[in-house]
């Protein structure tokens, strides 16, 4: 048992793949000798060589190319994109070559690969630093995509993602990678991969969050707590596949949901998650299911950013309207 | 015009030599760089291979306009280009194609029938890649040579270069054309490749068209000099000269076996059809140009040479002639034969382990579609 930070817990998680299995490797901007611009593969090249810790020229698109052939000699690569909105230059080879080389070749040809994307706001960063591009790559068949909210579901998950056999999306939520540390049992199973999970039991509503908006929902569920109202907080952590076993459970028990993250609310997960719980709970909704979120805007000049960003404010209003039904 | 500071355009610079080993009208002549002999045996295994493989597009484009194919890209005018590049391979080279490389394929026994397939509309081209050691057919311009690239990183990792060890030694052939050089991917490819010294070889097949495009919108200098920018060297060969094209090839894929890297050949070649059977290349360009270039034709300056010199007589050609025959009939045959895929397995390739919200799908389907047989 250790007590680490998210991007600690990642690093960790990077470093027990690689020793468990030599085909994995790490590549992208920066991962070598610097450690990343966030630190996340820090002393990883040290340790692994540059064979294994590969610094590529700044070609996103490039680097996530070149992966999908490694992949196809038998390698498992682990593809760092430096920040979310550096990830469109990558997108056709993402969405139209590794997301369906497997469904085109009718299983004969597996992409493992893991494509790490830090993702989300609240840092202070110039633009193009800031997004949530989950949807794009959960609207795409073939791609899995994951979001991990603390350090220890970041060292577990990574490594989970690793070992798939399956593309994934791999999203961490920046804000978080240096902010708290908390105890990670690196000798405990881990919890399944593929499965959303209640981190705060509650009676009253139900909040549903994924990466970043995460610790916000428990923030907003302490306070509500103060003011006597119940809310269960559910961590989505699998975005594609959705699991929404927990979601639909709690909604039966609740009859409220509010969905919070951090991508425009247009068209975003929590457009998907309302169609599906009001398909699956129809008669126990007692109110609409209401979504917070980024607004339809272009992510704003960050002495703003908090205003865009979903708050304790805009969740517990969100749980005040779902009351007023 | 040269600048008095800049100096002169490149473009200006003077049209390069072709490597050439059998000119158009059928004479064996030699290049310095390349000087190559072939047995009989081999000239004639060209000959063979050209000729079916120009049946196969035949065919296929017969097919297609006869409605049992959506779609054929055809490939008349390039076989020398394809059959050189890809009987210059080693068994354990790996290729990565366009989606016009049938010539290619045929080298690496990729049956014609899973060519017909794709355009066919029952599958996606789902040949074992490792199988064959030949890629998926890729549709997206240029995406592949960043695969290959991968792929090339990949064996430098296994240690599969340089070793001296001429049945482990591995390079990798990136195909792609004209148009595809104007990518981000083919760029980028060019890269990463001089970056990490890949043993890869980027086949270029100048076939001067993109649909309707010509060459000269997509470079103002020749292509195989693109290279250099990048740091490796380029090399134009004849493309519509198989001798030359396995010579260039051959030398090539040595090179980057042996650890010295990517290299870059632009096989200068013509696309005499259609871009595909949906294009009318009447509309932008001049039969005077596809005339010039029947002049070069590919198949029939080996045929001169192979008579002129008593290396192949007329029952050898009648020979390949009947086995085109039968290779059509088979196509035409097997392509009817072909099973539409089963809308029931739609689901079960999207990812190597399914999720249970795409069982829940093909569970809902197949409901759905059981209520059907119910009705009748």
């Amino acid at each position: 048992m250790a007590t680490m930070t998210l991007a600690k817990a990642l690093n960790a998680g990077l470093r027990s793949a690689m020793e468990d299995d030599d085909k994995v490797i790490v590549m992208g901007e920066d991962v070598g000798a610097l450690g990343g611009v966030f630190r996340i593969t820090d002393g990883l090249q040290k340790d692994f060589g540059d064979d294994r810790v590969i610094d590529t020229p700044l070609a996103e698109s490039g680097i996530v190319g070149t992966a999908v052939g490694l992949a196809m000699r038998g390698y498992r690569p682990v593809v760092e994109i430096q920040f979310d909105g550096f990830v469109y230059p990558a997108y056709d080879q993402i969405v139209c070559q590794v997301a369906k080389i497997h469904y085109r070749s009718r299983g004969k040809v597996r992409i493992p690969m893991v494509i790490r994307i830090p993702f989300g706001g609240g840092i202070g960063a110039v633009e193009h630093h800031s997004e949530s591009p989950e949807a794009q790559f959960v609207h795409t068949p073939g791609l899995k995509v994951v979001a991990c909210s603390n350090p220890a579901d970041a060292y577990a998950m990574i490594q989970q993602a690793i070992h798939s056999d399956d593309p994934v999306v791999f999203l961490e939520p920046k804000r978080l990678y240096h902010s708290t540390k908390a105890e990670v049992d690196e000798s405990a199973p881990p919890a399944p991969l593929w499965q959303s999970r209640v981190v705060r039991p509650g009676a009253d509503a139900t909040l549903v969050a994924y990466g970043p908006t995460v610790s916000t929902c428990l923030d907003a569920a302490t306070v509500a707590a103060e003011e006597g109202r119940s809310l269960e907080v559910i961590d989505l952590r699998t975005l594609s596949p959705l699991d929404l076993v927990p979601v639909v459970e709690s909604v039966r028990r609740t009859g409220r949901l509010v969905v919070v993250h951090e991508a425009h609310v247009t068209l975003g997960l929590g457009a998907e998650i309302a169609a599906r719980v009001t398909e699956e709970c129809f008669h126990s909704l007692e109110a609409p299911v209401l979504r917070v979120g980024g607004f339809d805007t272009p992510y704003p000049p960050a002495r703003i950013e908090e205003d865009f960003l979903p708050d304790l404010d805009r969740i517990l209003d969100a749980v005040d309207r779902t009351f007023g039904f | 015009m040269t600048d008095p500071v800049f100096g002169p355009a490149p473009e200006q610079a003077p049209e390069p030599e072709l490597v050439q080993l059998l000119t158009p009208e059928g004479e064996r002549v030699h290049h310095p760089g390349f000087d190559t002999d072939f047995t009989a045996d081999e000239l004639r295994g060209f000959y063979r291979d050209m000729t079916l493989v120009r049946r196969l597009d035949v065919e296929a484009t017969a097919l297609q306009r006869h409605g049992e194919l959506g779609l054929w890209a055809q490939l008349l005018g390039q076989e020398a280009a394809q059959i050189g590049a890809g009987r210059a391979l080693a068994p354990q080279d790996f290729v990565f194609p366009t989606y016009r490389e049938h010539g290619v394929a045929w080298c690496r026994g990729v049956d014609p029938v899973r060519l017909l397939a794709l355009f066919r509309g029952v599958d996606q081209g789902d040949w074992d890649p490792a199988e064959h050691n030949f890629g998926l057919y890729t549709i997206v311009i240029g995406a592949q040579t960043l695969h290959a690239t991968g792929y090339a990183m990949g064996v430098q990792r296994d240690g599969l270069v340089g070793t001296g060890d001429p049945e482990r030694d591995t390079a990798v052939v990136a195909h792609f054309g004209d148009g595809a050089s104007s990518q981000g991917d083919v760029n980028e490819a060019f890269v990463f490749a001089a970056s990490f010294n890949a043993p890869v070889v980027f086949f270029c097949q100048n076939n001067q068209w993109a649909i309707s495009e010509p060459f000269e919108r997509q470079s103002r200098i020749p292509l195989y000099r693109r290279s250099q920018g990048f740091g490796f060297p380029g090399i134009r060969v004849d493309g519509n000269d198989v001798l030359a094209t396995y010579a260039v090839t051959r030398a090539a894929l040595q090179r980057a076996r042996d650890g010295q890297g990517p290299i870059l050949i632009e096989a200068y070649t013509y696309r005499m059809g259609a871009h595909t059977t949906t294009d009318d290349p009447t509309r932008y360009r001049l039969s005077d140009d596809v005339e010039h270039w029947k002049l070069k034709d590919p198949i029939a300056r080996l045929e001169v040479y192979l008579r002129r010199n008593g290396l192949a007589d007329d029952a050898f050609l009648a020979e390949v002639a009947a086995e085109a025959d039968a290779l059509g009939e088979r196509m035409r045959r097997e392509c009817h034969a072909l099973p539409d895929p089963s809308t029931h397995d739609l689901w079960d390739f999207v990812h190597a382990e399914k999720t249970a919200e795409l069982a829940a799908q093909q569970a809902e389907y197949d409901a759905h579609a059981a209520s059907f047989e119910e009705v009748r």
